[in-house]
């Protein structure tokens, strides 16, 4: 029995990173309607930076974290500008390999910057472990922080976008660019806005990713990035709420997966279960069902 | 020949005899240049993987561009053909001494293989739309690869056993041979692989998927990537062509595979190679030929198959400047800007017969 | 008039086909001579991107200055992008240091040496076309591939052109089925052979736990060959748990399972990466078993800001300690920290000493730049058995006919961030 929760309480770890991923790749998909392929490696850029400064230039994590937060917003954006607005019309395919070029692009940039040794990252949380049960549950002090950011990101999300005009401006071009426009709303601003605010969150989930699984490779961002994907479709892609439900839930099924089933299968299980939870409510957990037009 | 002067050959013949003509055109050129010493080595050994990657580009194609659906799962479809060819022929090596035969079989089997993939996953997959159909698709890719990962297959006198764990839980008698290493793969399948066989394929692929689109199925099925409600209030039975299509595709694809692991002496699930990575390598491959565009598709795939080894001298600036060439080129053929001023400045016909082809399909 | 479009299309194919053909064509004849300069540049500036720029076109001005007359063109294929690009990158780096130093000293037998790494992105098939490039440029023995799968698949190709080549760490035991393939390394059995006596014999433990990269045939072929020894040995496998190259963040349940096992040693054969998320995870979970690596660890210590407290009592094989008195390696080392600003690991190190061994067998078998690639494969492939080679990866190799070298395996250890010889 202490063996199951010790699981689930790692797997509600992994979870809650996947979860913090996944909030970033929901958000520009709900609004912009783009898989962003190259969100993965925004995260890995992001942690590149923290190390830079944190490790490297021996600022004070704060700090580094902001700049993180201030370079990924800036790469979001510039991203965007160049690489996927003069997309807009075109079809959803062609900026889906744009994304994918972005993606080998960034990675090949860190391998030149940085080169192909792994990197250590020193862990940005100095909270002191949870000791539960009297030592034989233990969740790190990394866990809390980012279940923390998960909760305190998804509130802060969902209250901007149904109460601020800017948020109110990306619900309508999420619901309908064309119109949202007629109606006056500024929707290259609003999906610059969205990249923004989604590489911000790829700067916070790059440091909470890499202060929980200290390795950094140009490389780094790839997998989690695609697993994050995953647990968004999970939740259903495009809902807040559903990210941070998907997340986790990917998180424990991973973990248990790999302890009571097989560790060789883990992702099939995992690809499995997403295929079994499509089937059954085909928009995921929490999406919404889509309207077919004759 | 004759047939060609006939003026009453629909474009749509004549058209599809252009893209045929092409392939042989292509190979007479290449035999004709190999004869004279004129061919690199680097270009040799490209042949096969350049076939390869058209075979897998068109039948891809079948399933984003004619049937409308995004599939990121296409490299799991070739793994299936791939490793079921490679077993036969591991098999039968000493069986089937006949080069062409045991090689044909080994395709027809990778190509059964990966048909009864196509319809497990079609079935439930093709119930689902967009971008949840992609990541389904997606995801049993990546099962398929990680199944075959782990399993290790051996063959004594006591006839074939089979583990998840390690060679050595095989439990082989001492001649025994493993024939799957797990993560090793498969290696010394025979090198059956050549160009013509290659060509060869390409032309039987060419074949069945234009005549496919251009048959009642094919309209069928492309009524139903138009407007699925509509197709369904004409009678059309949208699971059956969806399934059909998506069949097609993926048996094409296990051939692809078949030709693959009888390239190389090794043949391994790798996220390089059998990984969604490939999936999507092959979705570039059609995007940038033109979705719905076949003959876009075989030009794709064989500049982007040769492109990164073009860019050899460019050492660690080589994959970057893939990337760079990448979005430069889908900006350059889609952003509506760049379209305006291309039709401004002459590039006119270039675009003309693309449009084209794509009223044609 | 689309007919005529469609004929102008199947043209430009055929024609841009030619194009390639005849432009590689002409670069394989005519790059001998004239493309010196440049490739023997390239390849220097190769991966430098931070440190040390000065210093290699120094040295690139020396090589060129040097290659006049006929040289030995020896090709490199490693990864240098992709996931494994960290030990495609520390080959090219170790064979370059290695052979500039061979020129500077005055090359074999009064021939420079042109070394030229190409790229493979750890995939067989881009291997081979990495393979057929060199052919192309006219290599004349191979130092290469890099990883296991391309490795086999380019020794079909070798043994077809019958092309003398050595990998340096190749370890899959089809890399040297053909007799043109040698290799610096031990062998994947080897490996997993070695350790399990090892443990054995010095009584490390009485209830082992494995966890393996189930989709990596480096890591399997040494667990496959350890599991296989263990069965003669004192102790116990309680666990074996697998990580796939998909799902390598987490650690944590492997790590659980072993500590429930109560394991009291945990053997990792696999790379340092990934070693060093165990052993955090292993600190998180405060269990402290006797770590017990492979050739694959060596690097943790190198590994930016990684807390070597993790790492402490770890035991590992090594063919190379980077920390090592040995006059050779020193030199090495510091070439090496100088040039690229990081300390070499295993993979520089097989590379560097794969340079020299073939430099010790053509100097042996006396073989000339002018003789081609297959007399020179003949001439090296007897001349290798009848070498005995002291390097910076062991003293006295010695190779079998088999391609496999005779080297002591070493165990080491890590103690307060120092690593020390233990046999």
């Amino acid at each position: 029995m202490m063996g199951f929760i010790s699981y689930l309480v790692n797997g509600i770890s992994l979870g809650s990173v996947y979860a913090l991923i996944a909030l970033g790749y929901t958000m520009v998909y709900g609004i912009a309607k783009m898989l962003n392929f190259a969100h993965g490696d925004v995260i890995m850029i992001g942690s590149y930076v923290v190390f830079s400064t944190v490790s490297t230039m021996g600022l004070p994590p704060a700090a580094g974290i902001l700049i993180s937060v201030a370079v990924c917003t800036v790469l979001g954006v510039v991203i965007e500008r160049i690489a996927y607005r003069p997309l807009r019309q075109a079809s959803k395919l062609v900026v889906l390999i744009t994304a994918i070029g972005v993606s080998y692009f960034l990675q090949n940039v860190a391998l030149l910057i940085y080169g192909a040794n792994t990197k250590s990252f020193t862990s940005v949380v100095t909270i002191p472990p949870l000791s539960l049960a009297g030592g034989a549950l233990i969740i790190s002090g990394e866990t809390i922080v980012t279940i923390l950011a998960c909760i305190v990101i998804m509130i802060v999300l969902t209250l901007f976008i149904r109460h601020s005009k800017p948020g109110r401006a990306m619900l309508a071009v999420s619901e309908d660019g064309g119109a949202a426009q007629l109606m006056g709303v500024n929707v290259d601003g609003t999906i610059a806005l969205t990249f923004a605010i989604g590489s911000a969150l790829a700067a916070v989930a790059g440091v909470l990713l890499c202060s929980s699984y200290p390795s950094l490779t140009p490389y780094t961002g790839a997998m989690p990035g695609i697993k994050a994907f995953v647990a968004a479709v999970f939740g259903g892609i495009g809902s807040i709420p559903g990210a941070f439900i998907g997340g986790i839930l990917l998180g424990i099924i991973e973990i248990l997966g790999k302890a009571y089933i097989s560790s060789q299968l883990a992702d099939a299980i995992v690809f499995a279960v997403l295929i079994v939870v499509l089937l059954v409510k085909p928009t995921g957990i929490l999406g919404r069902q889509i309207q077919e037009k004759v | 020949m004759r047939q060609m002067k006939t003026k009453a050959l629909s474009k749509q013949t004549r058209n599809n005899l252009v893209t045929y003509g092409i392939v042989i055109a292509a190979y007479i050129a290449v035999e004709i240049l190999m004869r004279a010493g004129m061919v690199s080595s680097l270009l040799k050994g490209l042949l096969v993987p350049l076939c390869i990657y058209v075979i897998l580009a068109v039948s891809l194609n079948l399933t984003v561009g004619i049937l409308g659906e995004l599939s990121l799962g296409h490299a799991g479809f070739m793994c299936v053909g791939a490793f079921a060819g490679a077993i036969f022929s591991k098999c039968t090596m000493n069986a089937i001494p006949v080069a062409g035969l045991r090689f044909f079989l080994a395709l027809l089997i990778g190509a059964a293989f990966a048909a009864l993939a196509g319809i497990l996953v079609g079935i439930p997959v093709l119930r689902l739309k967009g971008d949840y159909l992609a990541i389904v698709t997606l995801a049993f890719g990546e099962i398929i690869k990680n199944v075959i990962n782990i399993i290790f297959l051996g063959r004594d006198s006591r006839g074939f056993h089979i583990s998840l764990k390690d060679a050595f839980d095989l439990g082989l008698e001492p001649e025994g041979e493993v024939i799957i290493k797990g993560p090793q793969g498969i290696t010394g399948t025979p090198n059956d692989s050549t160009f013509l066989i290659g060509i060869l394929l390409i032309l039987v692929t060419l074949f069945i998927v234009l005549n496919l689109i251009h048959s009642r199925t094919g309209r069928a099925i492309m009524s139903i990537r138009d407007n699925r409600i509509a197709a369904e209030s004409v009678g059309i039975n949208v699971t059956k062509y969806k399934l059909l299509a998506f069949t097609v595709s993926a048996s094409l694809a296990g051939v692809a595979g078949v030709l693959y692991a009888h390239n190389l002496s090794t043949l391994a699930a790798q996220p390089k190679n059998f990984g969604y990575n490939m999936s999507i390598m092959i979705l570039v491959f059609v995007v940038l030929g033109g979705i719905g565009n076949i003959r876009g598709s075989i030009i794709a795939a064989v500049v982007l198959t040769l492109l990164p080894e073009m860019l050899r001298s460019l050492n660690d600036y080589r994959m970057l400047i893939y990337a760079v060439v990448l979005i430069a080129v889908m900006i350059f053929s889609w952003s509506p800007k760049c379209r305006e001023f291309r039709e401004r400045y002459g590039l006119k016909r270039l675009l003309g017969s693309k449009k084209g082809a794509k009223e044609e399909v | 008039m689309k007919k005529i479009l469609s004929l102008c299309m199947a043209m430009a194919l055929v024609v841009s086909m030619t194009a390639c053909g005849s432009k590689d064509d002409g670069k394989a004849t005519t790059a001998a001579p004239a493309d010196n300069t440049t490739t023997a540049a390239a390849a220097e500036n190769d991966g430098t991107a931070a440190a040390g720029g000065e210093a290699t076109t120094a040295a690139a001005g020396e090589t060129v200055a040097f290659t006049g007359e006929g040289s030995f063109k020896i090709g490199g294929i490693g990864p240098t992008t992709g996931g494994a690009s960290a030990y495609g990158i520390a080959v090219q780096r170790g064979a370059q240091i290695a052979a500039d130093e061979i020129n500077a000293a005055g090359g074999i037998n009064g021939y420079m040496v042109e070394l030229n790494f190409q790229d493979d992105e750890h995939d067989p098939e881009k291997s081979v076309n990495a393979y057929n490039t060199l052919k192309d440029w006219g290599m004349q023995v191979l130092v290469g591939s890099v990883t296991s799968n391309p490795c086999i698949a380019v020794a079909e190709k070798s043994q077809a052109d019958n092309l003398f080549q050595l990998t340096p760490s190749g370890t899959a035991v089809d890399c040297v089925k053909y007799d043109n393939a040698f290799r610096m390394c031990f062998s994947d059995p080897n490996q997993g052979l070695e350790s399990a006596k090892y443990i054995g014999e010095n009584s490390l433990a009485t209830k082992v736990a494995v966890i393996y990269d189930s989709s990596d045939p480096y890591s399997v072929g040494i667990y496959e060959a350890f599991r296989a020894e263990a069965e003669n040995q004192s102790f116990e496998i309680v666990s074996a748990e697998a990580f796939t190259a998909d799902s390598k963040t987490d650690f944590s349940v492997q790590v659980q399972k072993s500590k429930d096992a109560q394991a009291d040693l945990l053997y990792m054969p696999f790379y340092y990466t990934e070693a060093s998320l165990v052993l955090q995870e292993c600190d998180k979970q405060s269990y402290k078993p006797v770590f017990f690596g492979v050739d694959g660890m060596d690097g943790i210590l190198s590994v930016e800001n990684f807390k070597v407290e993790l790492a402490n009592e770890l035991m590992y094989m090594a063919p190379f300690v980077a920390t090592s008195e040995d006059e050779q390696v020193k030199s090495f080392v510091t070439k090496y920290e100088t040039q690229f600003g990081e300390t070499p690991n295993q993979f520089a190190a097989d590379a560097y000493d794969c340079m020299y061994v073939v430099k010790a067998a053509i100097e042996k078998a006396g073989a000339t730049p002018d003789m081609d690639a297959s007399a020179i494969c003949d001439a090296l492939k007897t001349a290798m058995t009848e070498i005995s080679y002291d390097g910076i990866t062991g003293k006295e190799i010695s190779w079998e006919a088999t391609g496999e070298p005779n080297k002591a395996p070493m165990i080491v250890q890590i103690k307060d961030g120092v690593t020390v010889e233990l046999q």
